[in-house]
């Protein structure tokens, strides 16, 4: 029989809020990307027929819209968890001001991607590289957002949508705008490829149980970097209590 | 003593038209420019009040298209009304004057009507050499900044004066540029289309007429109250977009039905303009309701945005001409092989790491 000899801990890494964001998250993207992809070039099911029979592109259509809706308000909700959060949610994971993030990527990049090194990198959250690429996730959010509702803007009475049409015609006009949010959806089945990979890669080299982590929560740490982790924590927090009192 | 302008109401009255048939006039042009029955007042007092309006009509780098559309305005009252009450002092294609005669006609009206005269520009401006496009020993950026000093007001026609139209396509040879670019601190108005419907040019003349002053544009200059709505929820072909029934083939029998145009390139859900309400030549047709996708001449830079016939643009600079699903899946193949490939290489370099998790041992 097989057992391991490392002494491991559970850490609470993904709370409620963000594994509530991530599979919504995840849910509104296939949809959105399947319901594109009908949108985009939608197939030849119906002919022979009369248009006041069905509406069924229309559906479609409304599906996608929903979707896009209920997707940039999940996205406004985790942007306001990066500051309500625990520190592997904390907005300041994802914007690289810190020297120690730029060594920590290219610290990555050598063990990772590049495999030239094989001590695996302590982060207990994400890690540095991966922070950064989210950075660029959530950008191709927002653009994706700006674009969807740009050009839904002219179908609909409300005012929310109306608040993104001005930007259509700094891109150039409607047709740009189609092309770059199609365009962005390839970026989001590249990423969700890469992503799913790379949640395997990781369970499957340190075993810390990073694929169940988001639907659970915990991950399982060694205890030297539970310690270590716990000790900036409370360092941070005393820092900050000194600061209040200043 | 200086001469009085006739107002048109006194000129139609030279002319022999009635009150009654005066009147109608109006009401039509109130229907034109989409005003309700209480604005009527505005336009007859506007019609019996004001002279004619003197104006100066540029054909700079085009195809007179434009003029051409104008000149089949349907209405022919409205026409006529126009031809009447404005006055077309200058335009090299259809005036009768040539040569020296025209230019001194030009410089006639802007001397005499200094900062009250339109000034139409039919076409785009060359800036690479400007000895592109000349009219009697002057460039074309040199004869519109002269001429758009003294105007009250600036019309560019089409899709040339308002976004370059097809001299500013890739590659641009003559550095076309649209009127608006190189006029500033006058009001500009982008009456787009290739060529623009003829009754929306007279709209805008009519309203600029009437009321004093231009319409309300959007944000790419063009008067909302006829480019305010895409082609696509104008078009009458929507109902089969909605259900989902689509031409797929120019010669199909979803043609013969008069299926929606999507997916053979119809540009309608991304540009504005009139098209579906007002339509051409006496409201009798306009490209769709011929079976022709939209193209999208009133939207900026709609040639370089092509395939005509192709739902989504081509996307340049990829050696071969691609579309983003192409890219997209040779880009998908490719990280499905990266990921391939490093999934082995983990196996081989990661071994001993996986390994040493894995530390035989007893337990109970």
């Amino acid at each position: 029989m097989k057992t391991r000899k490392k002494r491991l801990v559970e850490i609470y890494v993904w709370e409620l809020p963000v594994r509530f964001f991530h599979w919504l998250n995840a849910l509104c993207i296939l949809i959105l990307c399947i319901t594109g992809f009908i949108i985009a070039d939608p197939p030849a099911i119906m002919t022979e027929t009369e248009a006041n029979f069905s509406y069924w592109f229309g559906i479609i259509r409304f599906i996608h819209f929903v979707a896009a809706f209920i997707f940039f308000f999940n996205f406004i909700f985790r942007l306001y968890w990066g500051f309500a959060g625990n520190r592997y949610a904390r907005w300041n994971n994802f914007v690289p001001l810190k020297k120690a993030q730029w060594k920590e990527i290219w610290e990555v990049i050598k063990v990772d991607v590049l495999m030239i090194k094989n001590k695996p990198v302590d982060s207990i959250g994400h890690n540095a590289l991966a922070c950064i690429i989210y950075l660029g996730v959530f950008c191709a959010f927002l653009l994706q957002s700006i674009t969807g509702f740009g050009l839904y803007a002219k179908m609909s009475e409300s005012i929310f949508p109306k608040l993104f049409a001005w930007t259509i015609p700094l891109m150039g006009g409607g047709l740009v705008a189609r092309e770059i949010h199609h365009s962005l959806m390839w970026f989001f089945i590249l990423f969700a490829l890469i992503h799913v990979y790379l949640v395997f890669y990781h369970d499957y080299i340190e075993q810390r149980g990073e694929a169940s982590s988001i639907i659970g929560g915990w991950k399982f740490i060694e205890e030297e970097i539970a310690e270590r982790e716990e000790v900036e924590e409370k360092a941070e927090i005393i820092t900050q209590a000194a600061r209040k009192d200043e | 003593m200086k001469n009085k302008r006739l107002t048109i109401y006194e000129e139609c009255q030279q002319k022999g038209i009635s009150r009654r048939e005066f009147l109608k006039i109006c009401t039509t042009v109130a229907a034109l420019i989409g005003v309700e029955s209480s604005g009527i007042a505005q336009v007859v007092n506007a019609l019996e009040t004001k002279p004619r309006l003197p104006i100066i009509w540029l054909h700079l780098q085009e195809c007179t298209c434009c003029s051409e559309s104008f000149i089949r305005a349907y209405h022919p009252t409205v026409g006529n009304l126009l031809f009447d009450s404005i006055s077309l002092d200058y335009t090299d294609t259809l005036m009768a004057a040539s040569g020296e005669q025209a230019e001194a006609c030009k410089e006639d009206t802007m001397q005499k009507y200094w900062g009250e005269y339109l000034l139409l520009i039919e076409g785009s401006i060359p800036t690479k050499d400007e000895a592109y496009c000349c009219i009697a020993g002057q460039s074309a950026k040199q004869i519109v900044e002269k001429c758009a000093a003294g105007a009250k007001a600036i019309i560019a026609w089409g899709n040339c004066a308002s976004a370059g139209c097809v001299q500013a396509a890739n590659p641009n040879p003559t550095g076309a540029k649209p009127a608006h670019k190189l006029i500033q601190g006058k009001p500009l108005i982008n009456v787009q289309g290739c060529p623009p419907i003829a009754d929306v040019m007279i709209g805008v003349i009519v309203y600029i007429l009437t009321y004093d002053r231009i319409p309300q544009l959007d944000a790419l200059g063009r008067p909302k109250m006829f480019y305010n709505r895409r082609v696509h929820d104008t078009c009458y072909r929507r109902a089969n977009f909605d259900a989902g029934l689509f031409v797929e083939s120019f010669d199909d029998e979803n043609a013969k039905r008069g299926y929606c145009l999507y997916k053979v390139g119809c540009k309608g859900p991304s540009t504005y303009n009139s098209c579906g309400i007002i339509r051409w030549n006496e409201s009798t047709s306009y490209p769709i309701q011929s079976g022709h996708p939209c193209l999208g001449c009133s939207e900026e830079g709609f040639w370089d945005k092509g395939p005509f016939y192709k739902r989504l643009p081509d996307i340049h600079g990829f050696g071969i001409e691609a579309t983003a699903d192409q890219i997209g899946l040779a880009v998908g193949t490719a990280t499905i092989g990266g990921i391939a490939i490093h999934a082995v290489a983990t196996n081989v370099r990661k071994k001993k790491l996986i390994e040493n998790n894995e530390e035989e041992g007893d337990i109970l």
